[in-house]
């Protein structure tokens, strides 16, 4: 079967690769189970707008706060129940996951990638470099995470791209630190020494020899810090920092539900499960690639 | 050793004034901005020059700075917008309320994780190390305010046991600050677990350890003699360290549970675009957590007499 779905030579190497790293990670449990998570709110994020399911937006004020499994006007069908605007839950989750995938992916993409240049840069040149940017990745460090947060998003205002700076800036140092440990050791290795004697440029090799080698515990790292950036968002919606209604949020879901938790817990306990559902995915996914890279 | 004490320490001071200048010119470097959070947006143009001309504003940015960093060294960050009173008088108090909040949270997720580290730690891959790796990675997953989310279902709504607020020390104050400090407590209790057991694991499998079994002394003794106090070193460390995580934590939950804390301040403060609050207590929280960073590397530096000589 699998011979017939890949007639692409260079696509069979890529696909190969993936389908051997799931195969290795088929030995932890732990990890399959964190990917099976992971992928499954992937593909239900991906899907949103081919499934049947309700308007998000839609608001049926006869049906405020309506317990799951009720029955709506007209047919609908609320198989988990409203929000305080009448709201179907089930499909503003849903949404709620293809925003959170869409920013937490942007977001941890910049952030690594400043990490990244930020850590091979402060590894492998050293001195001068290695000093500035160790003292702006400590300095950004020194700050308390909300209270970077705040100061930026309170100051700037909260929009898409502010967010993704605030997120950037906060989480950027920390990937550096990481890179930079690992660049530090592997900057002694004789293929360093070999580019180094052949000529090459630093660039070519910061980013050609150094980075393609870092990549495993960075993998690793990344399904974590996507974790971490997972709540951030969804925290920044509860502060009501994040992006601005009425677009399904699972932070703001939370927040407003809980204005009205003496009325039915049912509103607030979805998106507070959904979120938390998606980091233990990331965080067991990690878990089980750790596992693994350990092992040999 | 003292010298790279003095190191770190003008390292703490250099990191304190970039922060400061560089907070200074996000909020005050445009003087129109701050005069119309400061007195309003309804204000003559007369009111606010003799606003900003009382207070300085109009000299040049620099010596502005210089200003504002002297009277912070005395405690006076100006006059609070929202409250009409000094920023200070603000602060403190809440101050003293997240104290009482971050004691109970940081002893009892010490002593906790100390505990669960050291039981894993001892048998590695055993039933209980696995069931304790296992729940530390689920409620580390669990971010507060959606463990609090689970709480209030089940302990307020729900069984209706526990109030959902907690406005500080005052009559209730013990019952209120039970879902407060469990919320915070199950979030961070895993990562510090994870430290200690590796710790702990890694002491368990070196030589001294080994002989000492060997030579019969009993399990417990091993434990709590040999390798507990050279398995602290590293964890000590990383919770020091996260006590800036764990003041991240505590604005959140200050928030979830409205408590009268310094973190709430700060978020109302923000809101309000009370610039000089916001100012304050950012500075407040820098100073914290590199205070607290210096003390966790001399503190290692105390338990590790390896390290001095680097």
């Amino acid at each position: 079967m699998t011979d017939q779905a890949l007639p692409l030579p260079a696509r069979r190497t890529t696909f190969e690769k993936l389908l051997a790293a799931i195969a290795l990670l088929k030995e932890s449990r732990i990890g399959m189970i964190g990917l099976c998570i992971v992928l499954f709110l992937l593909v239900v994020a991906i899907i949103a707008p081919v499934l049947p399911i309700m308007d998000p937006l839609k608001q049926y004020s006869s049906h405020l706060l309506a317990k799951p499994m009720t029955e709506g006007p007209d047919g609908v069908f609320f198989w988990l129940g409203t929000d305080d605007l009448g709201r179907d839950l089930l499909s503003r989750l849903i949404w709620g996951a293809q925003r959170v995938f869409i920013w937490a992916g942007l977001a941890t993409l910049s952030a690594y990638t400043t990490g990244m240049l930020m850590g091979v840069a402060a590894g492998y040149l050293g001195g001068r470099w290695d000093d500035i940017l160790s003292f702006i990745g400590n300095l950004i460090m020194s700050f308390p995470l909300i209270v970077l947060y705040l100061v930026i998003i309170g100051r700037f205002g909260a929009t898409p791209l502010n967010i993704i700076v605030a997120v950037t800036l906060a989480t950027g140092p920390q990937v550096m630190r990481i890179v930079r440990g690992i660049v530090l050791d592997l900057k002694t290795r004789d293929y360093i020494a070999a580019a180094q004697v052949r000529g090459e440029h630093p660039i070519y090799i910061m980013l050609v020899e150094l980075l393609p080698n870092a990549r495993g515990p960075l993998i690793v790292d990344a399904c974590l810090r996507m974790g971490y950036v997972t709540i951030t968002i969804a925290l920044l919606g509860y502060l009501g920092l994040g992006l601005p209604p009425p677009d399904p949020d699972w932070g703001s879901m939370i927040n407003a539900a809980q204005k009205f938790g003496s009325f039915g817990a049912n509103a607030m306990l979805w998106p507070a499960a959904a979120v938390s559902t998606m980091v233990l995915g990331l965080n067991m996914l990690a878990d089980g690639l750790r596992e693994i890279s350990l092992r040999d | 050793m003292l010298p790279l004490i003095g190191r770190r320490l003008g390292m703490m001071i250099l990191i304190m004034l970039v922060s400061s200048f560089i907070l200074y010119s996000l909020f005050e470097s445009d003087k129109d901005r701050v005069v119309i959070q400061a007195i309003g947006p309804y204000t003559s143009e007369e009111q606010r020059q003799a606003w900003l001309d009382q207070r300085g504003y109009n000299e040049p940015f620099l010596e502005r700075y210089v200003g504002w960093v002297g009277r912070a060294f005395r405690g006076d960050f100006g006059t609070s917008v929202q409250f009409d009173k000094p920023v200070m008088e603000v602060i403190l108090p809440r101050l003293m309320n997240t104290g009482i909040l971050a004691l109970w949270v940081f002893s009892l997720t010490v002593m906790i994780s100390l505990v669960l580290g050291v039981l894993s730690g001892i048998a590695e891959g055993s039933a209980m190390d696995r069931s304790i790796s296992f729940v530390s990675v689920l409620t580390t997953s669990v971010p507060e305010f959606a463990s609090a989310t689970f709480l209030l279902a089940i302990f307020v709504f729900w069984l209706g046991w526990l109030p959902g607020t907690s406005s500080g020390p005052g009559a209730f104050f013990r019952k209120e600050l039970i879902l407060p400090v469990a919320v915070l407590v199950i979030f961070n209790f895993g990562y510090y677990t994870r430290m200690m057991r590796a710790s702990m694991a890694e002491v368990m499998n070196s030589q001294y350890v080994r002989t000492a079994v060997l030579k019969g002394m009993p399990f417990r003794r091993v434990v709590l003699k040999h390798a507990l106090r050279n398995a602290l070193i590293a964890p000590f460390t990383v919770m020091v360290l996260q006590i800036n995580y764990l003041l991240s934590g505590v604005i959140v939950t200050e928030v979830v549970f409205a408590y009268d804390g310094f973190g709430r301040r700060l978020y109302e403060a923000a809101q309000f675009n009370d610039v000089f609050v916001v100012e304050a207590c950012t500075m407040v929280a820098v100073a914290l957590a590199v205070a607290t960073q210096f003390i966790s590397e001399i503190g290692y530096m105390i338990l590790n007499p390896r390290i001095r000589l680097t």
